[in-house]
């Protein structure tokens, strides 16, 4: 059991837990992660260097290299592309002196893009030391990094992204009206665990982190089972690009989160709570640190809760080191075991053997927040909202071709349309919703509702938590590459279909891009998008190729015109460019 | 005892312990379901290659991750999941590089047997031909990354005695790989070592000096499938046609020419064929131009300049049927070594900077009358549309006249699991 000089591990956690923490201790600090480390850090935690070698290599905030007194970390997601990421790119080289992916000469700036940073409405942005720094432009880039170089420190001169939050019910908001901190706890805990479950089993509360599922079947098979120690776990990993949900309630409503994992504590006889933060939210942790430290203070975390004899309840952050996989939640578990955030199989699951094989409860943070807020406000409150079978509102980040890109929080049963109205989207076409991972819709479905019912007869879309649109200038192929692109990095890289099929799926869309795709090209892809669908092992791989699969459904047209002209094509003979493929060999040409 | 529960496979009630693992109890009750990562007693299995991929209670899954439960009904043999498996196993030889004739396991390797049982021909997929370094620094392994599969087994099981790992996966995506602990390499006995190249089911973790161990004909897949039916799937019935003569065609393109010595290769019989077939434009013959159409082409390697292409293409224009005939053909095979590499890095090491020229004079060939070579090599089925092929390296001469004597008089045939072989 770890003690040694910190106190941020648990008693109960292995010294391994502190693995991840440790490697992101040196790369901040050093700015990698040098052989002698490697070895140092093998020595201490009794394993092999290549066993920390490889949960290094595994996050993209780890690095083997030095990567600069700065590092400057520049989102390249598709919203980020839309507002400009290749001028600001430009502009980054050109100031820092270091070309994407390497660090300058001098060894001050280390210049890498990244996956969504969770800033999509405020783009393009950037992290610089995990300091963020948002709608930059080449002007603003070039103050900044001057602003560097003479001296200022990044946390001196960053921003602070606003909430944007542009819509609340006029019903009342479930989740940004004022949070009476402690009154949900009180009233909680006048009731029986049992009792909690059946208010949850009521609400038809299910999993805000994209799959649904019942949150009190969930408390309830944790809290059946017979474990001397339980763990709560926050899944604060949002790294589905698009969305940002997360980051404004943990900015803006951190006690609801954090009252929401101790009801869970409670109700399930767990006694830790751990959050688990994206690396990419670092610029929050301070706050929610201090939320903490406060909850602390109150005697509302530790011994005896709330004067609750025998209800203990410890709560920490544990900071991710970049990897999108790590959202799911049996690779959650793995990289906070200090591993690499591999995704587990089903042979057991997270409520029976889950952190350190004990059962544990993984629930996204806007669940927790809805829970202490059900709590704090009575049922009735929250179940008046919404639609029937989907009580409620949903919390819902959008961005991309619109005015007003920002969280909405709706109730269960708004169209799209009425949202892209709100947003003030421009020129509507391809609109994406819970991100790549999620579902793409056009047009002609906007008065789809928005709700749970998606399962019944009655077609609505459920949105995990990100609405992106795109307009009708938007390449299409493009958006549905840089998907592809973005699942082929992510994958954890364990299972075959996933693993190979993105790189393969990318490899087709190219030949789209170019133009020398035929019909039965997109009938490939189709094939083999079922074929990772029902194969993969984790949500990743069975949802990489949803939308491309729903996108060459609803725009057909689209596709047909990118195929090679069939006026040219003679039978059996495959469209091939000898130019491109003779290029190489024509510069030895004398 | 732990208790019995009913289960179905493909409509068969069974009877089995509850909380066993499927895939043990279909393959003991007689169910080929083909499995890479899976072993038995492993708790939690590795699940990582997902070969094993049946229908459970109506929703698709491997078969190794499961738990058998009362009133589970599994789908093993369903033709969407034959396919699936195949697939899958397809996925693996185009991600990786596998040159079966050059490796040290090949006939003792699972995933090729794997393969053949599947009776798989061709990959539906593009081979992607990544660039990977082989790792040669560890005092007595070598790691071939061009054929891992990541199945996750060395990871697991291969420790030293104090409990350590000697290989752990490195990056992610595409590009992880499986790293070696050169110092944890060396705690292992020779036993231990050899016992970790076996654990393998690819060609990945080769031990110096303890491979090629057996003569062809003796490793472990050479001569029995695990399949009581193999190859007996009925192919298409003969129409009792009358034997008309018929008109061949072939070429070798970027191949060595093994696979048109292995065509003249079936000794007496060559004198019956004769009779039946005709050969038109053919290295055979030495007939240049395509004298009329023909109900047959045979293509032998693929296309890595642009002459390979013209011809290719001419053959797609003047024959009925085109054949791809051994792996060069099917997908690049030994020439496509060189498709992980940049041209110019090619010609400029063969040509310039290798020992045994003299740098003042070396220049790289170009001239109007030389064929422009491709930046790689491409498979046939890139440039044409292949309508059969013949897998092997080279294919052997039975499956080969097998095969053509179906296309060309339907007739039913078999081929032994001794034939379908790719090295
Ligand atoms: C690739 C992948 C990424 C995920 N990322 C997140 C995430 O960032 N946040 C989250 O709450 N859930 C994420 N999930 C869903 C989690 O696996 C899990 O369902 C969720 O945390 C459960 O909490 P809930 O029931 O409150 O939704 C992800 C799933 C997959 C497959
Ligand atoms: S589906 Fe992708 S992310 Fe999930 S386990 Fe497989 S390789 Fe890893
Ligand atoms: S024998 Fe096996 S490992 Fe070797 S190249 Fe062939 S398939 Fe790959
Ligand atoms: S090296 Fe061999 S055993 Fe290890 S993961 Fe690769 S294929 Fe599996
Ligand atoms: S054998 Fe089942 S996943 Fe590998």
């Amino acid at each position: 059991m770890y003690q040694p000089g910190t106190d941020r591990l648990f008693e109960v956690e292995p010294l391994s837990s502190y693995l991840l923490n440790e490697l992101r201790d040196i790369q901040m600090s050093e700015g990698y992660i040098s052989d002698e480390k490697i070895s140092s850090l093998a020595h201490k935690y009794d394993i092999s260097k290549v066993e920390v070698e490889g949960v290094v290599t595994f996050y993209h905030f780890l690095h083997r290299k030095p990567t600069g007194r700065h590092v400057v970390y520049l989102n390249n997601s598709l919203t980020s592309v839309i507002k400009g990421y290749e001028r600001v790119k430009e502009s980054f080289e050109r100031e820092t002196g270091a070309l994407m992916g390497s660090v300058d000469r001098t060894g001050t700036f280390g210049l890498f893009s990244t996956p969504c940073i969770g800033l999509s409405d405020q783009e393009p942005a950037a992290l610089i030391d995990f300091y963020p720094f948002i709608n930059l432009n080449a002007i603003k880039v070039k103050d900044i990094i001057n602003s560097i170089k003479q001296g200022a420190s990044p946390a001196d001169i960053c921003d602070y992204p606003a909430d944007n939050i542009r819509y609340t019910p006029i019903s009342g908001s479930v989740f940004f009206s004022d949070f009476k901190e402690g009154l949900s706890l009180e009233n909680a805990f006048r009731l029986s665990p049992e009792e909690i479950i059946e208010e949850l089993k009521k609400s038809q509360l299910a999993g805000r982190g994209g799959a649904f599922f019942p949150t009190w079947m969930k408390w309830d098979a944790t809290r059946k089972q017979e474990s001397r120690l339980k763990f709560i776990i926050c899944n604060a990993d949002e790294g589905e690009p698009g969305t940002f949900k997360d980051r404004v309630l943990i900015n803006s409503q951190a006690a609801m989160l954090i009252e929401g994992m101790i009801i869970g504590g409670n109700t399930a006889g767990a006694s830790y709570g751990i959050i688990y933060l994206r690396g990419e939210y670092l610029w929050l942790e301070e706050k929610l640190n201090t939320k903490i430290q406060e909850y602390y203070q109150k005697g509302l975390l530790g011994k005896n809760i709330g004067g609750k004899a025998g209800f203990d309840f410890d709560l920490r952050i544990q900071m991710g080191a970049g990897a999108y996989v790590c959202g799911e939640e049996t690779a959650l578990l793995e990289s906070m075991e200090g591993k690499r955030g591999e995704p587990r199989t089903k042979w057991y699951l997270p409520v029976e053997k889950g952190y350190l094989q004990m059962p544990t409860i993984i629930n996204n943070v806007e669940t927790f927040c809805a829970v202490a807020r059900i709590f704090e406000q009575g049922l009735e409150s929250y179940c008046e909202k919404g639609i029937p079978g989907s009580p409620g509102t949903k919390i819902i980040s959008v961005s991309g071709d619109c005015s007003l890109p920002g969280i909405y929080e709706i109730e269960w049963g708004m169209t799209v349309a009425e949202l892209l109205e709100l947003c003030e989207a421009n020129n509507p076409y391809f609109i994406q919703v819970s991100g790549p991972s999620g579902e793409c819709i056009s047009m002609k479905e906007k008065y789809r509702r928005i709700s749970m019912l998606d399962l019944l007869a009655r077609k609505d879309i459920r949105c995990g938590g990100a609405l992106t649109v795109y307009n009708s200038d938007r390449d299409l192929i493009m958006i549905l590459s840089k998907y592809a692109e973005f699942f082929k990095h992510e994958s954890c890289g364990i299972c075959t279909p996933c693993r190979a099929g993105n790189y393969l799926i990318e490899r087709k869309l190219d030949k789209l891009k170019n133009g020398l795709a035929s019909g039965e090209d997109l009938e490939d892809i189709k094939s083999w998008a079922n074929i990772m669908k029902a194969s993969s092992r984790c949500g990743l791989g069975k949802t990489a190729p949803n939308s491309m699969i729903m996108a060459m459904e609803k725009f057909a047209d689209y596709f047909y015109k990118r195929l090679y002209p069939t006026d040219n094509q003679h039978e059996g003979i495959v469209a091939f460019d000898m130019e491109a493929a003779i290029a190489d060999y024509e510069k030895y040409k004398n | 005892m732990a208790k019995m529960v009913n289960i179905e496979i493909d409509g068969l009630p069974i009877q089995a312990e509850e909380g066993r693992n499927l895939i043990q109890v279909a393959k003991e009750n007689g169910f080929f379901i083909p499995s890479l990562c899976y072993y038995e007693n492993m708790d939690p299995p590795l699940g990582t290659c997902r070969t094993c991929t049946c229908r459970i209670n109506g929703k698709p899954g491997p078969a190794c991750t499961e738990k058998v439960r009362e009133g589970m009904q599994v789908e093993v043999n369903k033709a969407d999941l034959v396919d699936m498996r195949k697939s899958i196993i397809e996925m693996m030889f185009s991600e990786g590089n596998h040159f079966c004739p050059s490796c040290e396991k090949s006939g003792n390797c699972d995933l090729q047997h794997i393969a053949y049982e599947l009776e798989i021909s061709h990959t539906r997929f593009p081979h992607l031909f990544k660039d990977r370094l082989i790792d040669y620094n560890s005092k007595r392994m070598v790691m071939e990354h061009n054929r891992c599969i990541k199945c996750r087994r060395c990871v697991e099981e291969v420790l030293t005695d104090d409990g350590k790992r000697v290989f752990m996966y490195m990056n992610r995506g595409n590009e992880t790989f499986v790293g070696i602990d050169y110092e944890q390499e060396a705690k292992l006995s020779e036993e231990q070592a050899i016992n970790a190249m076996n654990i393998c089911p690819t060609g990945t973790i080769i031990v110096k000096g303890k491979s090629f161990s057996k003569p062809f004909g003796q490793r472990a897949f050479d001569l029995s499938s695990s399949q009581k039916n193999y190859g007996k799937k009925p192919v298409k019935l003969s129409r009792g046609a009358v034997m008309e003569k018929k008109i061949v065609a072939t070429a070798s393109l970027a191949g060595c020419f093994g696979c048109h010595m292995s065509l003249l290769d079936v000794d007496t019989d060559l004198l019956d064929l004769i009779e039946l077939v005709e050969f038109n434009k053919s290295p055979l013959t030495d007939i240049k131009k395509f004298a009329h159409r023909c109900h047959i082409g045979i293509i032998e390697g693929g296309c890595c300049n642009d002459e390979n292409i013209e011809v290719l293409r001419e053959f797609r224009e003047k024959c009925d049927i085109l054949v791809s005939l051994g792996e060069c053909s099917i997908w690049g095979g030994l020439p496509a070594m060189r498709n992980t590499v940049p041209l110019g890095e090619c010609l400029e090491e063969a040509y310039l900077n290798s020992f045994s020229n003299d740098a003042a004079k070396s220049t790289i060939p170009y001239h109007e009358d030389i064929p422009k070579l491709l930046n790689r090599v491409y498979a046939c089925s890139e440039i044409v549309k292949i309508d059969y092929f013949i897998p092997g390296c080279p294919p052997s001469a039975g499956h080969i006249w097998k095969a053509i004597k179906n296309l060309l008089w339907h007739e039913e045939y078999s081929i032994l699991y001794s034939e379908f072989k790719y090295d």
